[in-house]
């Protein structure tokens, strides 16, 4: 028993905590929604109608489990094994839709009537209106007014889904904002409305909430990695961390393995000392962003910087409160890529596997000549999305 | 004695006949130097007490007016540090209890004991940290600011259980800022028929601590009708509008919180 109780837990506690991070840093007006949330999750998620709805609806509907691929080419290139994780294949075409079909069904069984989300490049807004259209559930997504104008593509398809898309014009009028605009919203509707948040952020219990959603991924790893290596564990896990929903569920059923280097890789976008990046281990301090105590970007004064990546999905000024934690404990390995080294990444899988990654999924890649990974390694990169919204950016780099 | 809890004395003697007011700025806003005269305009109007709000970059409470207040103060370039220089001496003409109000962030950048401090070198009467958990603050903060005699005031809302709106009663100091109604600052205007169960509600709890309603309060038909419930009421967003458009702050600052209170334009007269 003290064996166990001395064994590190990288979980949350039962106050909502990971370590000294996380909490519910939230005004009293958001109070009853979050408790009536906290009180019920767990119980939700664990009955058995609740786990057989999700999983049919992960199996038949998102297309899971999501292939993991051993990418020949690339190992022959960096001498070691790897394998990707192809969350990029399921519908919508990210991870994010691990997340959005558990929370709808949550939602459902607390008899909510509408839902309320934020999102940056579009993707959590894509996910969140695809399960409102197929629940028949009202859906509002706050989008920052500059991010409406950057991704007009998906703007489109959420209205196309039947999404109402609505601006957040203050501050920086980008995702930190539209997050704001959509916990106001919940403020105001604090009975019929349920806030979906798109990452591992925001007060306990979501941090939490989201990572299980998304811990689907790593326990497929687990299984798919027996089958095809005999081991149940790799040497490393690496995923992308804006916010952190993917690299959370890459590491979930790992954080007790200590063998396993989990790999967590923010964008430093054009360079950590440009003034104009998204690394915020490198950057941040501990403080309270969006409920939580946690890492974030933030100036002398304590107010919330401004972030900058190529890649709209790591464009975030703090990460989850348990990737702070894997942070600050060191059971988490943080490293950071450049616009321009993810952009390269994305060429290179293009063109070695014939994969077009998102450009979040991009700065993992990017990682991979720099993991000192040997011969005999097992490496696993989490694909978290394809690439087909990136494409003008792409483009802009074909000759 | 704590210069709020002496007023709330005063007040349930019978000394003052009105409700009390207390009334929302943003510091830094319009211009990053009115603070002190914005301050010093609402005693001379008659403003009860005063809450100045310390601008930040994520106010998740404030609807749209206060936002955009806050937006302006901090690209005027307002910082925790340039408030307490602005309210250094205030002591020296205000003598009605004034409570800083902002968001946790920028206080633990200070650093808590740091910022106490400070606060009770310049008079500063009690904080409102909306987004301080209560847990937090009683386990980690409370003891620093009972050592600078720093009140803590709680909020409490329609959706606030009676069980947590004693839980409250319990550990507040001074006042409950009653919350009117489920919404963001400045979001809706008016006192309306639920809303007056609601603080019926709350004084049939009686609980220890005088109340003051804010939200929604806007001009003196809506003040008076919160004070018929509580202690007296909280004007912001209304009165950061009064700001904007004003050509002539110090008239303007009197004016406004008069006829809220209605007190004549002029006494002597």
């Amino acid at each position: 028993m003290e064996a166990v109780a001395e064994k590190k837990l990288y979980h949350v506690d039962a106050r909502g905590y990971y370590g000294s991070f996380g909490g519910a840093f939230i005004p009293e007006m958001l109070y009853p929604n979050v408790e009536e949330l906290r009180e019920n999750y767990l119980q939700i998620i664990a009955e058995p109608d609740f786990q057989k709805e999700f999983n049919d609806l992960l199996k038949n509907y998102v297309g899971r489990p999501t292939p993991l691929y051993r990418a020949g080419r690339l190992s022959e290139k960096y001498k070691t094994n790897i394998f990707l994780k192809r969350e990029d294949l399921c519908h919508t075409g990210a991870h994010k839709v691990n997340n959005t079909i558990g929370q709808i069904l949550l939602a459902k069984r607390l008899g909510k009537k509408r839902v309320v989300a934020e999102t940056g490049a579009g993707q959590h807004g894509v996910a969140t209106a695809t399960v409102c259209a197929l629940m028949d559930i009202e859906c509002i997504v706050y989008m920052g007014e500059l991010d409406i104008e950057r991704q007009a593509p998906n703007v489109a398809r959420m209205k196309m889904l039947g999404a109402e898309v609505r601006p957040a014009t203050c501050g920086s009028r980008t995702l930190k904002d539209a997050t704001n605009e959509a916990m106001r919203h919940w403020i105001n509707n604090p009975v019929d409305t349920h806030y979906i948040i798109g990452s591992v952020v925001g007060p306990h219990p979501y941090p939490d909430m989201v990572a299980r959603f998304q811990s689907i991924i790593s326990e497929e790893i687990r299984w798919q990695l027996k089958e095809q290596t005999g081991s149940e564990t790799p040497d490393y896990v690496v995923a992308c961390v804006g916010g952190g929903s993917n690299a959370a569920g890459a590491f979930f059923h790992f954080l007790e393995d200590e063998d396993v280097k989990l790999v967590a890789v923010e964008a430093a976008g054009k360079g950590l000392e440009s003034g104009h990046s998204a690394a915020t281990t490198a950057l941040g301090k501990p403080g309270v962003l969006h409920g939580s105590r946690t890492i974030l970007m933030q100036t002398e004064d304590g107010q919330v910087v401004e972030p900058f990546s190529i890649s709209a999905g790591l464009d975030y000024p703090g990460i989850g409160p348990q990737h702070a934690y894997l942070f600050d404990s060191g059971r988490g390995i943080f490293m950071s890529a450049t616009d321009e080294e993810a952009v390269q990444a994305a060429f290179e899988l293009t063109r070695m596997e014939g994969i077009i990654p998102a450009l979040e999924s991009s700065h993992a890649l990017a990682l991979l000549g720099r993991l000192g990974a040997s011969l005999n390694d097992t490496v696993v990169v989490n694909l978290s999305g394809r690439g087909d919204k990136d494409m003008s950016t792409y483009m802009k780099y074909i000759d | 004695m704590n210069r709020i809890v002496n007023l709330f004395e005063q007040n349930k003697e019978g000394n003052t006949s009105n409700g009390l007011l207390n009334v929302y700025f943003t510091a830094g806003f319009p211009e990053l130097n009115d603070t002190s005269r914005i301050l010093r305009a609402l005693q001379d109007g008659g403003a009860d007490l005063v809450e100045i709000g310390m601008p930040y970059s994520d106010p998740v409470a404030d609807g749209e007016t206060i936002q955009r207040s806050n937006d302006q103060a901090l690209e005027n370039g307002m910082s925790v540090k340039i408030l307490f220089d602005q309210l250094e001496n205030m002591r020296e003409h205000i003598s009605i209890p004034v409570l800083l109000m902002g968001y946790v962030n920028p206080v633990l950048q200070f650093g808590v004991e740091n910022f106490c401090k400070k606060c009770a070198e310049i008079g500063i009467d009690g904080l409102i940290l909306p987004d301080m958990p209560m847990d937090v603050y009683l386990t980690e903060y409370k003891r620093i600011f009972d050592s600078y005699g720093i009140l803590n005031i709680f909020l409490v809302t329609p959706q606030t259980s009676e069980s947590r709106i004693r839980q409250i009663d319990e550990v507040s100091e001074g006042f409950i800022y009653t919350v009117s109604s489920a919404s963001v600052t400045g979001s809706k205007s008016g006192v309306s028929d639920d809303m007056e169960s609601y603080f019926e509600r709350l004084n049939a709890m009686n609980l220890r601590n005088p109340r003051l309603i804010g939200f929604g309060i806007k001009d003196n038909p809506t003040f008076r009708k919160a004070s018929q419930h509580a202690a007296g009421a909280i004007i912001g967003s209304a009165f950061i509008r009064v700001l904007q458009e004003s050509n002539d702050l110090e008239q303007d600052v009197k004016s406004f919180i008069r006829e809220v209170k209605n007190y004549p334009e002029t006494i002597e007269a």
